[in-house]
């Protein structure tokens, strides 16, 4: 309890040392503007700033915290690099990415760089990782860091898992598996509710009608909830007919998330279908199919790929929660979700082992650092086309 | 007044008629089920008698129709039926199925479990969120701002047992400050249950945060170019009082809707923080149900999380509307 007392204790001694610090400010530097029209707010922001960092370099420093450490430094690591990233695009390529790479803002830079490492990792995985996948070792449970002193093997960096499966090989094909079915899922999910959308909006009527309410009725579930629900009932035909659950998860949240994205496209669709352009095609004579690909499409890109980047990150975070609730992707096929499942017990092994301890927060991080980067991405996409300046 | 109160029945009355369309399809997509619900019960070593005896037992003989109208009218009395499970032991028992525990009584206490989470977390998230958005909104493009920017952010993109398993490590086993593992139970008394409910909590404010905070920050700073705050400003009003007396009850109206609906998430999106930290919540019932396929608990948590989720995007259309002139008079 000790530690929430002196946590309390702790405000009250900064609002003072806030005041003390305008009051030292105003009187040194003969009341400049600065000091003089601070509010106490302010200063008090200064402090808990100034506290927050004091805090940050003891941990650091004296306290040593390997996780804090390793935070820290991953976080030094990536900024670094981001900007190094940005400043290679503003010199090497052509004009066009030139211009974009100067207009970036360092969080978007640092999406990109990890959208194309994750990228290079998924394809390449068989030559980054190790070994195979579903290789199984003799030495099972090993432990992370390769030292048989504690317990480690030098063949096998981050250890084995309970049946003796080499845990880096496996979180470098989680990138594969993980990424590459949430892509697909993706891919998937905006071919239907697309196509749908704009079939609506050009033709309208009827079919636009029953439609628009056949979707409002899905989305009145929550998604996660439905997912839940139909795999439920999926699981069961799989084992009758012998099909992977994998597909069915890829069908059942393909269509579910299809159902935002036809919101999307139909009301731009919408929009566009009443454009003199369209009114010139349809005189011409062009069939459906060449008004939706031809004339529709090429004007809602941008919209839709904004809605491309959000759409990824929420089936991709749908159906880690969905493996990690032990529903979605199937073992032998290695998988992000999955494994911090499985290692999620050793994080109570901090204090005597940190690094095992880190294994299930790494395959948790690899998940989150993706999420984070798209989100950076679409962020930055949104606030260029909205031309938003604050 | 009058059109107001027609125009909430209307919403009302939608959101009755969807909820009872989405029966419809809960009722569907259960009855997809391969086989019936007697041979799910029984499993693979089921005699063609028991099957029988079974079916005859919960009604499997009548026709879906009968079947869906049986269920609705049982779950509008409350009467959710009794759980696979449950049926699963009494008929080994040899005990009469329908004494068992129900489907209602197994659901209630763990109801109230997430609704307990659910407030926990919104007394915190709700005034936390508020406040950092009022101060985004006054030390705007600043390193507050910013940083606030991209920590919000960071943290409603990344999953929730991320989130979950770095507080954990953190605050419960590197510094021992709060217990990683909510087991609740009744007769707990208050303070000790507000303790072992912080860690989920702290979890899910983290994932609820950074929408209504943004959205505390966007509708504020809409409001800035307006004359009325011109003119305040000119009066000589500090930034601060500009901004909570003039901007933010009049920038109310989108921030309250998102409340409401990230109160919604709350309800349903505590699935996996509920899983992670073994809280007896509603969440993960509906989990375990899911994965033996107990097919009647399935069913009744989906039904009372999309009433919770359709009742909630009612309340924050509804409050839109009561708090929106426009809205209130449509042409």
């Amino acid at each position: 309890m000790s530690t929430w007392l002196s946590i309390l204790i702790a405000f009250p001694v900064m609002a003072g040392v806030a005041w003390v610090f305008r009051f030292a400010g105003q009187s040194a530097t003969s009341n400049k503007p600065f000091f003089r029209d601070m509010p106490f707010g302010v200063a008090f922001g200064y402090v808990v700033a100034a506290v927050a960092i004091l805090l940050a370099f003891k941990i650091y420093f004296i306290d040593q915290v390997l996780f804090f450490r390793w935070a820290m430094q991953g976080l030094i690591i990536f900024t670094v690099s981001a900007f190094l990233f940005r400043l290679l695009g503003r010199l090497v390529g052509t004009a066009g990415s030139r211009k974009l790479f100067r207009s970036m803002p360092l969080t978007a830079a640092f999406g990109v760089m990890i959208v194309l490492a994750y990228a290079i990792l998924a394809i390449f995985a068989p030559v980054f990782a190790p070994y195979g996948e579903e290789q199984v070792f003799a030495a099972a449970n090993t432990l992370p860091g390769g030292d048989p002193a504690t317990g480690g093997d030098p063949a096998h960096l981050l250890g084995t898992d309970q049946i003796g499966r080499d845990l880096m090989s496996r979180l470098i094909y989680g990138a594969r598996n993980t990424v590459g079915i949430a892509f697909a899922t993706t891919c998937l999910a905006f071919f239907i509710g697309g196509s749908l959308g704009f079939l609506a909006a050009t033709i309208g009527g009827w079919l636009d009608q029953v439609l628009s309410r056949a979707v409002d009725v899905l989305m009145a579930i929550p998604a996660l909830i439905f997912a839940l629900l139909l795999m439920t009932i999926a699981s069961a035909w799989s084992v009758k007919l012998g099909i992977p659950l994998t597909i069915f998860m890829i069908l059942i949240i393909a269509i579910i998330d299809s159902t935002r994205v036809y919101r999307l496209a139909r009301a731009v669709g919408v929009n566009i279908v009443v454009m003199d352009y369209i009114e010139a095609a349809k005189l011409r004579g062009e069939g459906l199919t060449y008004l939706i690909f031809r004339e529709i499409l090429p004007n809602a890109t941008a919209p839709l790929l904004a809605e491309f980047g959000l759409r990824f990150c929420f089936v991709f975070l749908t159906i880690a929660s969905l493996s990690f609730l032990g529903v979605g992707i199937q073992p032998p096929l290695a998988d992000w979700g999955t494994m911090v499942r499985d290692l999620a017990q050793f994080i109570n092994f901090a204090q005597f082992s940190p690094l095992t301890a880190a294994l299930p927060i790494l395959a948790a991080g690899a998940i989150a650092l993706l999420t984070v980067a798209v989100n950076f991405i679409v962020d930055w996409m949104l606030q260029k086309s909205s031309g938003l300046k604050e | 007044m009058g059109s107001v109160t027609r125009i909430i029945l209307q919403r009302l009355a939608l959101g009755l008629l969807t909820l009872f369309i989405v029966s419809i399809v809960i009722f569907i997509a259960v009855n997809l089920l391969p086989g019936d619900f007697a041979e799910a019960i029984l499993g693979q070593g089921a005699t063609p008698e028991a099957v029988a005896s079974i079916r005859e037992g919960l009604g499997l003989d009548k026709p879906p129709i009968t079947r869906y109208f049986d269920w609705l009218g049982g779950a509008i009395q409350g009467d959710l039926g009794s759980s696979f499970a449950q049926a699963n032991f009494a008929s080994f028992t040899g005990s009469d199925a329908a004494s068992g525990t129900t489907v209602a009584e197994q659901i209630a206490p763990r109801f109230k479990n997430t609704l307990f989470l659910a407030g926990v977390t919104a007394a915190i998230a709700v005034p936390v969120s508020i406040f950092l958005g009022v101060l985004a909104a006054l030390y705007r493009n600043s390193i507050f701002d910013r940083a606030t920017n991209i920590l919000t952010l960071s943290s409603i993109s990344s999953p929730d047992f991320f989130l979950a398993y770095v507080l954990i490590l953190f605050l419960s086993v590197l510094n021992p400050l709060l217990p990683s593992l909510s087991n609740i139970y009744d007769g707990m008394d208050f303070s000790e249950r507000l303790v072992k409910s912080l860690l989920p909590a702290l979890t899910l404010t983290l994932a609820v945060t950074a929408q209504m905070m943004r959205m505390t920050r966007a509708a504020i700073i809409n409001l800035l170019a307006s004359p009325y705050i011109e003119m305040a400003r000119l009066k000589g009003i500090s930034p601060m009082r500009v901004i909570v007396t003039h901007a933010l009850p009049n920038a109310l109206a989108p921030i309250i809707t998102v409340i409401a609906l990230n109160l919604a998430y709350l309800i349903t999106g505590v699935v996996v923080v509920e899983v992670v930290f073994v809280y007896p919540g509603i969440g993960q019932l509906f989990v375990d149900s899911v994965k033996i396929r107990d097919i009647p608990v399935v069913q009744a948590c989906c039904l009372i999380f999309a009433a919770a989720y359709i009742l909630l995007n009612l309340s924050a259309d509804v409050l839109s509307i009561l708090s929106n002139p426009r809205l209130r008079h449509p042409k």
